[in-house]
């Protein structure tokens, strides 16, 4: 896939804490991901890799460094700039995050309705086929409590990816997979890049999954240590 | 109600979602709204029974004017005036006619040992256009010496005396050592002053309240010639009269500065106004406990919903739209309850303890106001909201 690399990070530090407990997470990272493809972030625990996911999602702020996320800057951009950079992104919990409230439609649903109200058939077809993608057809009146683990990851993926958005980020989204849903999914996650551009971000340390990565970069201590293209 | 609500807010209901998700949350929360609105609405009641029973008595009167000792609080919480001033006024350019009116408490003792009090007003009964219409025609009935038209809806009233009102017999019983006859009746009920009301001759008045004198009744009702305004007539009576001694207000004045009076100067009013706020006030704390918990409990949704791109007015609406289903989910049941409360009341003590649409309108409104404030309050806990810490 050609166009602008969605993801640009150049000379990116990160910190936590302040005073003499401030401790820097991220070392000087240098990073270009480029449109449609699918690149895992590996790492032992501790090593950088969600900080740096969260700050390439517009959920963190840009300390120090730049960060271009959709041709955009991430550092001192607004509230509101950064509210309209997320409603075209994706985000894959490693905990779900569903509404336990909401049925598996209406969780889906709230995908969609973050871009507006719209029609509301056309949305609710769409969420009853994304979750129809993911085997999820006879769950979708279903409240989360009455899912399996599985079930619910599944959920959160349909959620994710109804709304078409540019890039995705993913953390363990097959953790609570099997491997065979795990490969559902991750293919999906493949085929929207291939065909559609989509860029996906995954932190990960299923082996299950790393032969359908175009790109695996390794963090250790804060600092790139492998960026391999499998 | 999904849909219904689906369609009202153009998206997924979710705060009635979350509320009703929590059924035993919600009850309570119901519950506590409700109980609110019942200490409001009873607090209401009772202040407005207050309001009631201070002009009830006007019911009874009429005039354009009332003059009144500067010294007097209300209609029947009054100085006396020197009846003079009635003749001084009946010369003011504009004033038709006027009347001395006498109000006294004349204690009763039934035929079971237990005390009733009566108002009692004693009027010019030649002068029929100084008494409520109802019973200007009665008048006549009481030229005879010691008759009365009795309230027939006084408190603890014989039920042999009601039935001889009702059908248009006389009923006589003693007060102050004196024998009544009662020829007629008309219905105003009692309240805080007394137990009920009576009409008399200012004649028959003077002879049982023995320390009234004719030359110092309560008020003087005034009546202005057709075609003047009461207000030019009262600029020109306070031109007139002596301001530190004689007090000049037209009806409607006079009965607003007696509620005003009653609300504002006598503690019973002020007790009822804090109650009414303390009732306001346990339904905020209700209502922030409800919110404030429950937005604390979906931090973890509401982050994910921040890092999906929703902003913070949509989660300002969903806190607002849980405390308006709190404050008609809770107004419906602490009105019907209101309702009976009112009414057992009204029965119990013969306050004129109503509900009308105007304070249910009041209150329901407050309702909404006191749940959106506390839900704007409540939403400071979803600052607590980001969705960095969701992964």
């Amino acid at each position: 896939m050609g166009g602008a690399a969605p993801i640009v990070a150049q000379g990116l530090n990160h910190y936590f804490g302040l005073g003499e407990a401030r401790k820097q997470a991220i070392w000087d990272l240098n990073l270009t991901i480029k449109r449609g493809t699918l690149t895992i972030l590996m790492g032992p625990s501790g090593s950088g890799k969600t900080t740096v996911l969260t700050l390439m999602g517009c959920l963190r702020d840009v300390q120090e460094g730049r960060v271009d996320l959709l041709g955009h800057p991430l550092r001192g951009a607004t509230e509101a700039e950064l509210v309209q950079l997320r409603r075209r992104l994706g985000f894959i919990f490693q905990a779900h995050n569903l509404h336990e409230s909401l049925t598996a439609a209406q969780n889906v649903l709230m995908g969609l309705q973050v871009h507006g109200a719209g029609d509301a058939v056309k949305q609710r077809h769409a969420a009853a086929h994304m979750l129809g993608l993911l085997g999820l057809a006879d769950r979708m009146d279903y409240l989360p409590a009455n899912l399996s683990g599985g079930q619910k990851q599944r959920v959160a993926v349909a959620r994710a990816l109804v709304s078409n958005p540019e890039v995705i980020f993913a953390d363990e989204p097959t953790a609570a997979l099997d491997k065979e849903s795990g490969r559902v999914v991750v293919d999906m996650l493949k085929t929207l890049g291939q065909t559609r551009g989509t860029t996906t971000v995954m932190v990960t340390h299923d082996n299950r999954i790393m032969d359908l990565a175009d790109r695996i970069i390794t963090l250790e201590e804060g600092r790139v240590v492998k960026d391999t293209n499998p | 109600m999904n849909r219904l609500l689906t369609w009202l807010f153009g998206r997924l209901p979710i705060g009635w979602l979350q509320l009703s998700h929590s059924r035993t949350r919600l009850i309570a929360a119901v519950a506590g709204v409700a109980f609110a609105n019942l200490l409001v609405f009873m607090q209401l009641g009772i202040m407005g029974a207050l309001n009631n029973s201070t002009v009830a008595p006007y019911a009874l009167i009429d005039g354009d004017i009332i003059l009144s000792s500067s010294e007097g609080n209300t209609l029947t919480d009054s100085g006396n005036i020197a009846r003079a001033y009635m003749f001084q006024a009946l010369g003011v350019a504009g004033v038709a006619s006027g009347i001395p009116l006498y109000i006294g408490n004349l204690p009763l003792t039934l035929a079971d040992g237990s005390s009733i009090s009566l108002l009692s007003f004693g009027v010019d009964i030649s002068q029929t256009q100084f008494v409520a219409p109802v019973i200007a025609p009665a008048l006549a009935g009481l030229a005879l010496e010691n008759t009365v038209l009795l309230d027939k809806d006084t408190r603890s009233m014989p039920a042999e005396a009601l039935a001889s009102l009702a059908t248009g017999s006389s009923f006589t019983f003693e007060a102050n050592g004196k024998t009544l006859t009662a020829v007629g009746s008309m219905a105003v009920g009692g309240g805080f002053l007394a137990d009920g009301m009576m009409v008399t001759s200012d004649q028959t008045f003077l002879r049982f309240f023995g320390s009234r004198r004719s030359g110092a009744p309560d008020h003087i009702l005034l009546r202005v010639v057709d075609g003047v305004s009461s207000a030019t007539v009262v600029d020109r009576l306070r031109a007139e009269l002596p301001a530190g001694i004689v007090k000049v207000q037209t009806m409607p004045e006079a009965r607003a500065a007696d509620l005003a009076f009653m609300a504002t100067e006598r503690p019973t009013g002020i007790i009822f106004g804090f109650g009414v706020f303390m009732g306001i006030l346990v339904g905020l704390v209700i209502v922030y406990q409800v919110l404030s918990t429950d937005v604390a409990d979906h931090l973890r949704e509401y982050a994910t919903f921040k890092a999906m791109g929703y902003d913070q007015p949509f989660f300002l609406g969903i806190v607002f739209e849980e405390a308006l289903i709190l404050a008609v989910f809770g107004f419906i049941p602490g009105l019907i309850v209101s309702m009976g409360l009112y009414a057992g009341l009204n029965v119990v003590t013969g306050l004129p303890v109503v509900m009308d649409s105007a304070r249910a309108a009041l209150v329901f409104v407050g309702t909404l106001a006191a749940c959106s404030a506390s839900g704007a309050i409540a939403t400071r806990r979803l600052a607590a909201a980001d969705p960095a810490d969701l992964f």
